[in-house]
């Protein structure tokens, strides 16, 4: 006989409360919207699926969808590498670990519109030093207020800049979990350096990399206010990302089913993104178990 | 070969011209950068031969330096004085993939993401063996290690004492390995696999004639399994000499402590005459040990006296021949094949191990100390 106690849903009741008004009830709120047609605060129509049809027909989101997802694949094939990179040259121990490791970690700190606008002068030709050192001391034509090419290089290297470092304190934590006995086996069983990194390091970083890779796909493809503080989504819509021509429906346009419906498909991808690249991860490498 | 003469079996994965006895010459170190004070030393300078062949047991209380002593000699640690031979050859500067040794550590080391094949043949592949080669050999240890079944499988996925062996296969494997050492290995492993494990260690000496040099608090461990046991406190090597020598002679009042169960005895005294004296109470000595303890001494030293429980007499009867000491027995226990009595001479507690029919009460009786088994100790050192 198993015994019950229904007490027991007293003690997780907080937690329930606080994620319904965080999570579910918005994530209601948001569903109520996609099925309906609203005009003003009291009046609507019930349109059914109509917005969900329209948003995955409509091509400027398909655009900025594919958009999107290109700049998360090179987000994360360009910090991934580079944060494990970083984090594998980095001192083990000393004053030097802690001073490299606050220097690292200062991108980490700045907020947001704060990296946005630091970047946005940054690459201007006339004041900014970046745009100036493109312009005329390598004799670049950079630009990236007009050039759709530079100002997708601009998003790209600032959030690299910005967002790396995350990467390298994740993987350097984990690289510093290793017990030391692994490198002294590896050293006895004549192990060079990259067969070191391939199989002592590499596998054991796994779980690190799995919290990185998870958390640089969800804000690279969540992107929204450095793109939108440096170029505004343009030229044209060379930087608009999915949810900089989601704010331009629901807050611009005040376009709210359709925008209601555009978020609860945004929400799927992501979910289903990093269901794959969670079980991709975890059972990377790994051959017959008994 | 280890003076056996016997053979090598033919699943040898050493041929017979390595050997390896291992000096450590004028050897020191030191993890602080300059030695003011003997306290610095990690390890005290020391003089030490393993024979090859031989099976080691390095025993010491957590902390004494055995763990550092062991990475010097595989070379994980570069000795701040002194050298490391190999057969006479100098080998102190050589990295540890260079010297034909292997280590296995107290935590099963493994390449988790490897079959057991393929973390058999790692040291193997690194070393640009050919592939066959590579095949055959890693067959062979497997099969000697009772790993065969598991050869395709994630090493990731075994018991602790399965990867236990997989470490100590990656050694074997090697033909060029002269010596295994073992850095407490079976701290992980249950209880009674320990057992069946430390045996498999046993088979596969007697069967390679590899040198090992095993590390353990443990002195059942170290008696066990060792023909050879050096004993280490506060980093320096106070004995190294065979189970019963460390037994019967312990050098050190340490090893007379640590090793047995209880412990030897140890008495503060002072000499008088061609007695010992425990408090007020005379303890009679050897005339060698006496004449040899009357040259040592100083005004200063500290002298203890020490006897084993196993040797030391204790009965109810005042013994009238050679000297019984007169005692309180202030408990009897009854431990099945033995007894232990506990009594209290000159302020210091002794215990006694008797056979278990002995007739013992406790109150007045009377302590023997046989002379050949008494050991007088002048500042920790045996004389």
């Amino acid at each position: 006989m198993k015994t019950t106690n229904h007490r027991a849903w007293l003690l997780v009741l907080p937690v329930v409360i606080s994620v319904a008004f965080s999570a579910i009830l918005p994530l209601i709120t948001v569903i109520n919207y996609s099925v309906q047609d609203i005009f003003g605060p009291f009046q609507r129509v019930f349109v059914g699926g109509e917005w969900f049809r329209d948003t995955l027909r409509d091509s400027e989101l398909r655009g900025a969808f594919f958009r999107n997802l290109l700049f998360s694949a090179e987000v994360l094939l360009l910090e991934i590498p580079l944060g494990v990179a970083v984090a594998l040259a980095l001192p083990a121990k000393g004053w030097r670990a802690s001073l490299s490791l606050v220097l690292v970690a200062l991108p980490l700190l700045i907020p947001w519109n704060v990296v946005g606008t630091i970047w946005q002068i940054f690459g201007r030709a006339d004041i900014g030093l970046g745009g100036f050192f493109l312009n005329n001391t390598l004799g670049l034509n950079y630009n990236y207020t007009n050039d759709p090419f530079d100002a997708w290089m601009t998003v790209l290297v600032m959030d690299i800049w910005h967002w790396t470092p995350l990467v390298v304190l994740l993987c350097y934590a984990g690289l510093r979990a290793i017990p030391e006995a692994y490198y002294q086996a590896a050293r006895i069983d004549a192990a060079k350096p990259w067969a070191i990194f391939r199989y002592i390091q590499l596998p054991r970083l796994r779980g690190v990399l799995l919290i990185a890779l998870l958390l640089r796909f969800m804000d690279s493809f969540l992107i929204y206010t450095e793109p939108f503080v440096v170029t505004g989504g343009g030229p044209g819509n060379a930087t608009t990302f999915l949810s900089i021509y989601l704010s331009k429906l629901a807050v611009g346009q005040f376009d709210l089913g359709p925008a209601a419906a555009f978020s609860l498909i945004y929400f799927l991808i992501i979910q289903i993104f990093c269901f794959i690249f969670y079980t991709m991860i975890l059972n990377l490498g790994k051959g017959p178990a008994r | 070969m280890g003076g056996s003469g016997q053979p090598r079996s033919a699943a040898s994965p050493r041929p017979p011209s390595d050997v390896a006895r291992i000096e450590l010459n004028s050897l020191a170190h030191s993890y602080a950068p300059k030695v003011q004070r003997p306290g610095d030393y990690a390890l005290r300078p020391m003089n030490l031969t393993w024979q090859d062949g031989g099976a080691y047991a390095l025993l010491g209380p957590s902390g004494c330096g055995k763990t550092t002593l062991l990475n010097i000699i595989s070379g994980l640690i570069k000795p701040s004085e002194g050298q490391v031979l190999f057969d006479g050859a100098d080998v102190t500067a050589l990295a540890p993939e260079a010297r034909n040794i292997a280590q296995v550590f107290q935590f099963p080391v493994i390449y988790d993401t490897m079959s057991v094949f393929d973390n058999l043949a790692f040291p193997l592949r690194n070393r640009g063996v050919r592939g066959s080669e590579i095949k055959k050999r890693v067959q062979q240890v497997a099969e000697l290690l009772d790993l065969t079944p598991d050869l395709k499988y994630r090493a990731s996925g075994l018991s602790a004492d399965a990867k236990q062996k997989v470490s100590l296969g990656r050694g074997l494997v090697r033909s060029d390995v002269a010596a295994i050492l073992f850095d407490e290995p079976l701290t992980v492993i249950d209880p009674h696999l320990k057992w069946i494990l430390r045996s498999k260690l046993k088979q596969i000496h007697q069967e390679f004639k590899l040198t090992l040099i095993y590390v353990t608090h443990d002195q059942v461990e170290a008696l066990t399994f060792a023909d050879q046991v050096v004993v280490m406190v506060d980093g320096s090597v106070v004995q190294m000499g065979t189970p019963q020598a460390l037994f019967e002679d312990p050098a050190h009042t340490f090893v007379g402590y640590f090793i047995g169960s209880p412990g030897m005895n140890l008495l503060p005294c002072r000499l008088a005459g061609s007695a010992a004296y425990v408090g007020d109470h005379p303890v009679p000595l050897g005339a060698e040990t006496l004449a040899r303890a009357q040259q040592a001494v100083t005004p200063e030293s500290r002298v203890v006296l020490g006897i084993r429980p196993e040797f030391l007499g204790c009965s109810a009867e005042e013994n009238t021949q050679s000297g019984g000491v007169a005692a309180d027995i202030t408990a009897v226990e009854d431990l099945g094949n033995f007894k232990i009595a506990t009594a209290t001479l000159g302020g210091t507690s002794v215990k006694a191990k008797l056979s278990e029919d002995a007739l013992l009460t406790p109150g007045r009786g009377w302590l023997r100390f046989p002379p050949e088994r008494t050991k007088l100790y002048i500042d920790d050192r045996a004389v």
